[in-house]
């Protein structure tokens, strides 16, 4: 599968590593879902698996927040507008909203694992009414790591929605919590019986919400997470992304909890 | 039918006048490889190969058999999945990428392969479920695969490290090819029972107007398949060994034969089914030109599970288990199949002499069944 080449529309810097940029969707976009991802190239340098972190109601553009770990997350965060990149997909399984109608939605994110994570907070708010409570719960390593920080804040006024943070190292200028993202779960309000969990971020980070999502009663079936492994082609040729039986570029990167937990606890698999 | 050596010339030649590039064994380097072949002189006429775990040379036959040898440390696949291919090029155009699919730029060579054995019709059926089967289909891979003629050259004598009869594979061919030959050693010289897979082979065969076989050709080429049938002394015990393996995730073997393991890869570079592949771009000084590249990979480097934070499988044992779990264990999970056929190059090309089989079973906890069928 061949990418298209696409032009970045806007770029906006998110912290000293990360920037969220817009690409105009190759031939006006098909859609996506929340949760699915592109290969994003720079040709001459190579391709990244990128998570779409925009609003699945705007098809047209594709926006993508990518943080500079190596050659080619470096390369993409320094386009410009006007610029091309090479985009493939959508690809890989999506957070199962459509299913999960009529419950609260509880979000865990990790780090760069709210990107992911975004698109399905515009799916529920643009379909206000048929979710419950939407509950966020953000864990960055500082203050200056966080993500989205403004909307964040704007979202956390809206009815039924709760939006918490904290972060691994605070700093004298910072007010709210310090401590692992698990530590939020005292004040997250949310009705386990009738919440599905949606999470993401690193893997150890996801272990301990699973531990913590069980003791608060929760079912294992009512939560989903989003695994990340090596990719190079998306499409299940060319093995990098296995795990275990599973090939995460096509049969995840969401995977309902219960089939992967397992897995997620078996070191070096 | 009845070929004689003639016959089984003016099929290549034939073949090569339609088109084709007859791929076929051939002797280079102190191995039997496939590579381009022009006629029989080409062909491994009176060697042989000695297999065991770590250890393969070529010895001269007492005969001027052309087939008379086991299996090479290439197989088909590196023709069909090659080893480096180009994806595509990127040209600027104005400020616009133009990209281009190498697919589109030259049409792949249209191949008959010739001396396939029944091991690797399995391999390539195996490929063709993981490269053709899924939601996507590999072009590259789709566009060699598609006009392939085979002619399958039935096994006649086996080596310690062939396990086909464990895996259903083998050593009895049963389709997957056009033709199918037989090679029966009368004194120094061979002739060929053959006969069609597919109406193709058919029409290829009656063009070569070579008698019928008698029954009593026949027989003798039945007795020689017969003998590498009774060669076979390795064995892999498959019953439950897909969901041991799956659940001796944890199991001291694993730390044994890391401690032998190299990582070298040698054995997912000779294994008929690895199919794993990287991707490499490549760009000019100007930068006005760039191109991606599709290498063989192994999931026996560290940079193969690499994220960002470190190697998913950092240590040897990891990646060991990985790659005999997911050929005989995940791969069924995954593909419906094993991703073994049994055809042992991973074994005599191992620098360690590391046998699948013997650790497979350790892993799982049988007894191990080769040994017990040699000391038989
Ligand atoms: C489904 C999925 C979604 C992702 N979404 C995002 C996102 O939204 N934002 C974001 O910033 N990051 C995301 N990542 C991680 C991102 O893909 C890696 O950070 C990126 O591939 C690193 O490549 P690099 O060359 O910049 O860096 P390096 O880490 O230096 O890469 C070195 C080598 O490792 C390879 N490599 C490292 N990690 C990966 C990987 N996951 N897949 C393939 N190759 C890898 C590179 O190709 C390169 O060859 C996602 C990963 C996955 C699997
Ligand atoms: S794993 Fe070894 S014996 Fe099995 S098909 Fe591959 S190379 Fe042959
Ligand atoms: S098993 Fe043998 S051939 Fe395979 S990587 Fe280890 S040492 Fe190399
Ligand atoms: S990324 Fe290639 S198989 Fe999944």
């Amino acid at each position: 599968m061949l990418p298209q080449a696409s032009r970045v529309i806007a770029v906006e810097r998110e912290t000293r590593d990360t920037f969220t940029f817009t690409v105009a969707a190759p031939g006006g976009g098909s859609g996506f879902a929340p949760g699915q991802f592109s290969m994003l190239s720079v040709f001459g340098v190579g391709e990244a698996p990128i998570s779409i972190s925009g609003d699945p109601g705007e098809p047209d553009r594709l926006v993508y927040t990518v943080r500079s770990v190596g050659p080619v997350t470096q390369a993409l965060v320094t386009r410009r507008p006007g610029e091309w990149i090479g985009v493939r997909g959508p690809f890989g399984a999506s957070w199962p909203l459509a299913a999960l109608r009529g419950k609260d939605i509880l979000i865990v994110a990790g780090g760069i694992g709210l990107a992911p994570l975004r698109p399905a907070v515009y799916y529920v708010l643009r379909r206000r009414g048929d979710y419950g409570r939407l509950v966020l719960l953000y864990g960055a390593r500082s203050p200056q790591d966080m993500l989205y920080r403004k909307q964040l804040s704007a979202w956390s006024y809206l009815p039924d929605t709760q939006i918490l943070t904290t972060v691994d190292y605070g700093g004298l200028s910072w007010r709210g919590h310090v401590g692992v993202v698990t530590t939020l779960f005292r004040y997250a309000r949310f009705d386990a019986q009738r919440t599905a969990a949606l999470v993401c971020g690193p893997e150890v980070m996801m272990r301990f919400v699973l531990r913590e999502l069980e003791t608060r009663g929760m079912a294992l079936s009512d939560v989903y997470v989003s695994m990340e492994r090596n990719m190079k082609c998306a499409v299940g040729f060319c093995g990098h992304c296995q795990l275990g039986p599973h090939f995460v570029c096509k049969d995840g990167p969401v995977f309902p909890a219960a089939r992967v937990k397992r897995l997620m606890e078996r070191y070096e698999l | 039918m009845r070929l004689e050596a003639k016959e089984l010339a003016s099929l290549i030649e034939t073949l090569r006048r339609d088109g084709y590039e007859v791929v076929g064994p051939t002797v280079r380097d102190g191995a039997i490889v496939y590579d381009a072949i022009e006629g029989l002189e080409d062909l491994p006429r009176g060697w042989t190969d000695e297999h065991a775990p770590g250890r393969y040379r070529l010895l001269r036959r007492p005969d001027n058999a052309l087939f008379g040898y086991v299996v090479g440390p290439q197989s088909w696949k590196r023709f069909l999945l090659p080893p480096r291919v180009r994806l595509f090029s990127v040209r600027r155009n104005g400020d616009q990428p133009e990209i281009i699919a190498d697919a589109s730029a030259e049409p792949p060579p249209k191949y008959a392969f010739l001396g396939a054995r029944a091991c690797e019709l399995a391999a390539l059926a195996v490929q063709d479920r993981v490269l053709l089967g899924g939601p996507y289909a590999d072009p590259i891979y789709r566009n060699r695969r598609q006009d392939v003629f085979v002619i399958a050259v039935q096994c006649t004598q086996a080596a310690p490290t062939c396990f086909c009869s464990s895996m259903g594979t083998g050593p009895k061919l049963s389709g997957g090819y056009d033709i199918a030959l037989t090679e029966v050693v009368e004194g120094a010289e061979s002739w060929f029972v053959a006969h069609a897979g597919t109406e193709a082979g058919a029409a290829r065969l009656a063009a070569l107007g070579a008698p019928e076989a008698s029954p009593q050709d026949v027989a003798r080429a039945e007795e020689a398949a017969r003998r590498a049938e009774s060669m076979i002394t390795r064995r892999l015990n498959t019953a439950g060994l897909r969901e041991r393996l799956a659940e001796n995730f944890e199991h001291p073997q694993w730390d044994d034969v890391a401690r032998r393991c190299l990582a070298c890869a040698n054995c997912t570079l000779v294994c008929p089914t690895c199919f794993c592949v990287t991707v490499e771009d490549t760009s000019d000084v100007t930068g006005s030109h760039a191109e991606r590249w599709r290498l063989w990979d192994s999931c026996f480097t560290q940079s193969f599970s690499y994220i960002h934070g470190g190697p998913v499988r950092a240590s040897i044992k990891a990646r060991y288990r990985q790659w005999l779990t997911h050929k005989l264990s995940s791969w069924h999970d995954q593909f419906g199949t094993s991703g073994c056929v049994g055809c042992g190059r991973c074994i005599t090309w191992c620098p360690a002499a590391i046998e699948i089989t013997t650790e497979a079973e350790a892993v799982c906890g049988f007894p191990p069944s080769s040994l017990r069928s040699e000391q038989a």
